[in-house]
């Protein structure tokens, strides 16, 4: 089983996707030639002259062509360079793709699955660094997925292109390169709709997603040298979140963290925040405590202490902690 | 009046040279379309102002320009709509009941309700499914003729607009993919002056929207809209350009909205009854009457048979279609996901279950 970055291993799926089903699709910009500028798409225009496009510079032209391709059959993987680049091709995502089974009675759908690279962490200012899931996970109709490892990014990515519906797949490019892990070649699929238990722990849960999910582990890890035992919660899917781990956990501890490295208002930490206001209150011995990104635009200067790190986790759980 | 394509002239004849030479039957079945599309939109008016329907949005005057090209296209074809072609719709085979449950948003509007009237998708005539906002339609379509390509299938992809629609981003974006990528699309844009309350005037300082193809390098052809052969004889000629690997084309059919933009909309608040009233002069319906006639293959007759079989028939489905009640409270949840998710469910059990007062 060959050890591989998350780069290298959602390179792994779309390769193996493309192999298993010739309606696989690859475009956007730089992702053909250049192999994308994360090089998530490297040397696949080689085997797949055909099926991998470098399109014009325009996201609403890449995500709108995709609807059209996917409505006819194919399953268009677009690329959108940058999070930060999506928002031309915002009303194509969230008022088309995600909306035309609804609009349609079911007679046409829109399976495609939009990679982008998302998140802080490698020092690109505000216009390569945000993490703006909140609007999309907003919009019924689109599926919310992020992973945080090598493997579960070649088995949700692989999910996400199965999917019937259109997937935003975001990829916390803070990840791409950190660690590699054994990643199975061939057949691999991690379902959607399903988060993973971490670290088990008996006090607090902490509730994250994407590059959060690590500093989280970091702070778990942290909090045992002071006697704290935290469970931690990635979810891998925002949408559709898989609450029933969320609240059997925070039934168990008592006490719950949400993690998030977007502005604080309105993130989507705070629905977690709601859910489980609504259906564990009873179970709670402390407030609910969210630890996230400031209410500011990204800071390039400053990234390193705009993003939550484990020190801010651990004073999060400290404040739990106290009741 | 317009410097365009045009093959039938006043007096019912046609230009020899620019005849498409339709068998009498595909003629007769043009004008049906046509009429059926004006009697449509007059009497679904009606139905609107008193109440039985919620909206509407009359093609009245574009008949020639969303027919003639509608039958321009082989079934096999796509049609990707704005929201104001029902007589495409038709063309395609969607029935008419089915057309009129949709505008009343019943238990038989195959969208369940889902959406307001003049919304409606034929996915059995390939007829996409349409939203309100201008000029999205265009990349799907673009991407659809791409796919098509790809897979080697030759067909084309139809795609209606209007002339506010290319002011949009994604008419941009649609034209330059197109033209980059060859895809068999052909662009239809219905200019019929007005957005609604702006004039074509206001939306570009270019002197026809034709011209705009140029610059993503391909064809741009400007047709006489208020004439279904012209349109007819472009659309069908920028579709077999597609098949033949040559790439889109965009049509301006150059016609006129003489009703309202919807039933929401009080024209008289921004344009003068003598500019609608020229325009009326060149009615598509009675200039192609004229040319049936010419050809020796209608006459009163005819036309008093068509008019009563077209009245009945929208009454007919009309009277059906009311006495449908409204879809169930569950459709409300169906068809956002292939599957409804655990939080949907649990919102619908929730909402089916509520207390009744």
């Amino acid at each position: 089983m060959p050890a591989m970055t998350m780069v290298q291993a959602i390179n792994n799926a779309l390769r193996e996707e493309m192999r298993r089903d010739d309606r696989v699709v690859i475009l956007g910009e730089d992702v053909g030639r250049n192999g994308g500028v994360f090089r998530c798409t490297e040397g696949l225009i080689d085997e797949f002259p055909d099926r991998v496009f470098d399109t014009p510079l325009a996201e609403g032209g890449i995500i709108g062509t995709s609807i059209g391709m996917a409505l006819y059959g194919l399953r268009p993987v677009p690329e959108i360079q940058f999070m930060d680049f999506i928002y031309p091709g915002f009303d194509q995502i969230v008022s088309e793709a995600a909306k035309m089974r609804y609009r349609s009675g079911g007679q046409f759908s829109v399976p495609m699955t939009i990679r982008t690279p998302f998140g802080g962490g490698i020092r690109g200012g505000h216009y390569h660094s945000q993490s703006t899931e909140a609007f999309f996970c907003h919009t019924p109709g689109l599926k919310v997925v992020v992973p945080s490892t090598p493997k579960e990014a070649k088995g949700l990515l692989t999910s996400s292109i199965r999917d019937p519906d259109p997937v935003l797949f975001l990829e916390p490019k803070k990840l791409y390169r950190a660690s590699r892990e054994d990643v199975p070649e061939g057949e691999l699929t991690t379902p959607l709709g399903q988060a993973a238990v971490r670290r088990a722990g008996k006090d607090v849960t902490l509730i994250a997603y994407g590059y959060m999910a690590q500093v989280c582990l970091e702070a778990a890890a942290k909090a045992a040298e002071k006697g704290v035992e935290a469970e931690v919660i990635d979810l891998r899917t925002l949408v559709p979140l898989d609450e029933p781990t969320i609240l059997a956990s925070v039934k168990k501890t008592g006490r719950a963290v949400i993690v998030y490295e977007a502005p604080r208002t309105g993130g989507y930490g705070g629905e977690i925040s709601a859910i489980l206001a609504e259906k564990a209150i009873e179970y709670l011995r402390g407030p609910i405590v969210r630890v996230t990104g400031f209410d500011t635009p990204f800071p390039y200067t400053l990234e390193d202490v705009y993003l939550p790190n484990a020190d801010r986790v651990l004073a999060g759980i400290d404040k739990v902690m106290a009741f | 009046m317009v410097d365009a394509l045009r093959v039938i002239r006043d007096d019912g004849s046609t230009d020899p040279r620019l005849d498409p030479k339709l068998a009498k039957d595909e003629a007769v079945a043009m004008y049906r379309w046509m009429t059926l599309e004006r009697i449509l939109d007059n009497r679904m008016l009606a139905l609107q102002r008193q109440g039985r329907i919620g909206f509407y949005g009359p093609s009245l005057g574009q008949e020639a320009a969303i027919v003639g090209a509608a039958m321009a296209m082989d079934p096999d074809d796509w049609i990707v709509p704005q929201y104001r072609e029902p007589g495409a719709a038709l063309v395609r085979g969607m029935p008419l009941k089915e057309l009129v449950c949709q505008f009343m948003g019943n238990a038989e509007d195959p969208a369940k309700g889902h959406q307001m009237p003049c919304h409606y998708v034929y996915r059995k005539g390939n007829y996409l499914s349409i939203s309100s906002p201008v000029g999205t339609q265009l990349p799907h379509a673009v991407g659809i003729g791409w796919a098509m390509k790809l897979l080697g299938d030759k067909k084309a992809v139809l795609a209606f607009f209007g002339d506010g629609a290319t002011s949009t981003a994604d008419f941009h974006v649609a034209m330059n993919f197109a033209g980059v990528f060859r895809a068999p699309t052909v662009f239809l844009c219905n200019n019929n002056q007005w957005a609604i309350s702006v004039p074509v005037s206001k939306q570009t300082a270019s002197a026809t929207l034709a011209e705009k193809a140029n610059a993503y390098g391909f064809d741009g052809v400007r047709v006489d809209g208020m004439d279904a052969l012209a349109v007819y004889r472009a659309t069908r000629e920028a579709a077999h350009r597609a098949k033949d690997g040559l790439g889109p084309t965009l049509v301006e059919a150059v016609t006129y909205r003489i009703g309202p933009h919807s039933s929401s909309d009080d024209p008289s608040r921004y344009r003068d009854e003598s500019e609608v009233a020229a325009w009326q002069a060149r009615d598509p319906l009675p200039r192609f009457r004229r040319y049936l006639e010419r050809s020796g293959w209608w006459d009163d007759r005819d036309e008093a048979r068509l008019e009563q079989e077209i009245g009945d028939d929208i009454s007919r489905a009309v009277q059906e279609a009311e006495r449908i009640p409204p879809p169930g409270p569950d459709t409300m949840f169906a068809d956002v996901y292939a599957e409804m998710p655990a939080h949907l469910r649990e919102q619908m059990d929730a909402f089916l279950a509520r207390p009744r007062r």
